[in-house]
């Protein structure tokens, strides 16, 4: 399978790729690991004239830490999040190790991940949790949006034509306190998609109270979601069990799943119900339970 | 590579186990099929064309790839390993040695692919356990063996592997 003809354009800086993506608007695509578009394009599901290939633009590449805050080019492999080393943070490597398998990883992007709005990819749910920010430029200027309001639809985000993810950042957690975090995800093999995928975060103060709580659901809408009922309710107080039964509940109640061949509808909402339950638990008993993933 | 124009054809230069070689490829030419059909290196081999069964994997800088899936454009200047590069004067890598004596290969389909990932992993670490194996080559589809015997062969390519580096 090959795909249909394109022309192809090489950046080598970001201000050739920003003049290259402000001529062809519509008809070019951003290439970055190739790991989504050039499978459609083969499958002639997908057929852009123009290409414009960022991997050589040395600014979008590099992950730096800045007082707890990470701050990731948009050329980030899912590979580098996988073996990174961010105690502040460990909610990104659990995830990483999970998205697709190892070959696919040390080529596809955190960025493209994004950009490509697949409501079953997993940094969606995850860089929800997160609260972390989209940085996006065009030609003339920089903009930059909380995860919250990137993603409009199934394959639909905010980013226009001719802008250009540069960066993402991931906010540092309170000073003090633990900081727990795991991705759970359903799978019905090994490197596939989520049926259901579940994003947890909480910091915790001295007292066991929660400072800030994060909970992002992958597959079971028709975006990533986040589900801030839920992390309403468990900001400020213990994560008793009867809290994380309730909040369980209620970020089930946020989902909304379609039944397929995968599962119904009422069984992927139930799972959205027992992995926050799982990973709420898992943070009250302050457990770095390395936890690969379940089913 | 800088420009392309849609249909055109140019000269992509690669250096492949350790050989500059150059050859004419379309924008939309893909490294699996420019490997095996321009450079007629057909030991990487093509299964899915889906970038799921990892048989076209070679590695690009060291860094194990899905062929079929990162364009021949790309691959100019850069570094390509395939399993061609693997032995030595007729004298097979301790990888491939390893596969023949645990019977880690039954058709061999999926060999190729099954080397090249193994070969990125033991030049990190040589010394790997059965876990390490496992999720390394799970991008890598074996419809024979039941990867017994290929996580046997990588744990003990990489033993004598060690022994060699010392
Ligand atoms: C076999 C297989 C299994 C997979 N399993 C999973 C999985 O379990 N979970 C998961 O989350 N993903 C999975 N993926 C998808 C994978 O994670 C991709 O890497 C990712 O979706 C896209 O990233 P990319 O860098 O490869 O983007 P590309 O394929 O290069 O691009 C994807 C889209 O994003 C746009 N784009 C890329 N970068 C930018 C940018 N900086 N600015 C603006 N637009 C940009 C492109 O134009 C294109 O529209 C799988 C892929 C394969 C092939
Ligand atoms: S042929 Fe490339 S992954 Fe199967
Ligand atoms: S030996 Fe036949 S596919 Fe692996």
């Amino acid at each position: 399978m090959f795909p249909e003809a394109f022309a192809y354009y090489a950046a080598h800086t970001l201000d050739e790729a920003l003049d290259y993506v402000d001529q062809y608007g519509y008809d070019a695509k951003i290439l970055a690991g190739g790991q989504s578009l050039l499978p459609l394009m083969k499958l002639r599901l997908a057929a852009p004239a123009v290409l414009i290939d960022i991997n050589a633009v040395a600014e979008l590449t590099g992950v730096t830490e800045t007082d707890g805050q990470l701050h990731l080019g948009a050329l980030t492999r899912h590979s580098t999040m996988e073996f990174g080393c961010w105690p502040q943070h460990p909610l990104v490597a659990e995830a990483a190790q999970q998205i697709a398998d190892p070959i696919v990883r040390n080529r596809g992007t955190v960025a493209g991940s994004l950009a490509h709005a697949d409501p079953a990819a997993d940094w969606g749910a995850v860089l929800l949790a997160l609260n972390a920010r989209v940085e996006v430029r065009d030609k003339h200027q920089s903009r930059a949006m909380p995860m919250r309001e990137f993603f409009i639809d199934t394959f639909t985000t905010a980013l226009q034509p001719t802008e250009i993810i540069t960066r993402v950042e991931i906010p540092a957690p309170p000073a003090f306190g633990y900081v727990g975090g795991h991705y759970y995800k359903l799978e019905r093999k090994v490197g596939d998609f989520a049926v259901v995928g579940v994003a947890v975060t909480a910091t915790l103060d001295q007292g066991g109270r929660v400072l800030s709580a994060g909970i992002g659901l992958s597959a079971v809408g028709t975006t990533s979601l986040k589900a801030t009922g839920a992390e309403e309710i468990l900001v400020g107080q213990r994560l008793t069990p009867e809290l994380i039964s309730e909040a369980a509940q209620v970020a089930a109640s946020e989902s909304s799943p379609f039944g397929d061949r995968r599962g119904s509808e009422e069984y992927k909402r139930a799972m959205v119900q027992v992995f926050v339950e799982r990973g709420l638990l898992a943070i009250a008993e302050g457990g770095s339970r390395v936890t690969v993933h379940s089913a | 590579m800088e420009k392309v124009e849609s249909r055109a054809e140019v000269p992509v230069t690669l250096t492949i186990n350790g050989e500059t070689r150059t050859a004419l490829a379309e924008s939309r030419t893909l490294l699996a099929y420019f490997i095996r059909e321009n450079l007629e290196l057909t030991g990487t081999h093509v299964g899915c064309d889906t970038t799921s069964c990892g048989a076209c994997t070679v590695l690009v800088d060291g860094v194990p790839v899905k062929s079929c899936t990162m364009l021949a454009v790309q691959a100019d200047g850069h570094v390509v390993e395939t399993v061609e590069g693997l032995d030595k004067d007729g004298v097979l890598h301790p990888l491939q040695q390893a596969f023949w004596d645990n019977h880690g290969l039954q058709c061999g389909f999926c060999t190729p692919g099954m080397l090249m990932t193994s070969l990125a992993l033991l030049r990190k670490n040589p010394n790997v356990t059965e876990d390490v194996v496992r999720h390394a080559i799970s991008g890598n589809l074996c419809r024979c063996t039941g990867y017994v015997n290929i996580v046997k062969s990588v744990i003990e390519a990489g033993q004598k592997m060690a022994l060699e580096e010392v």
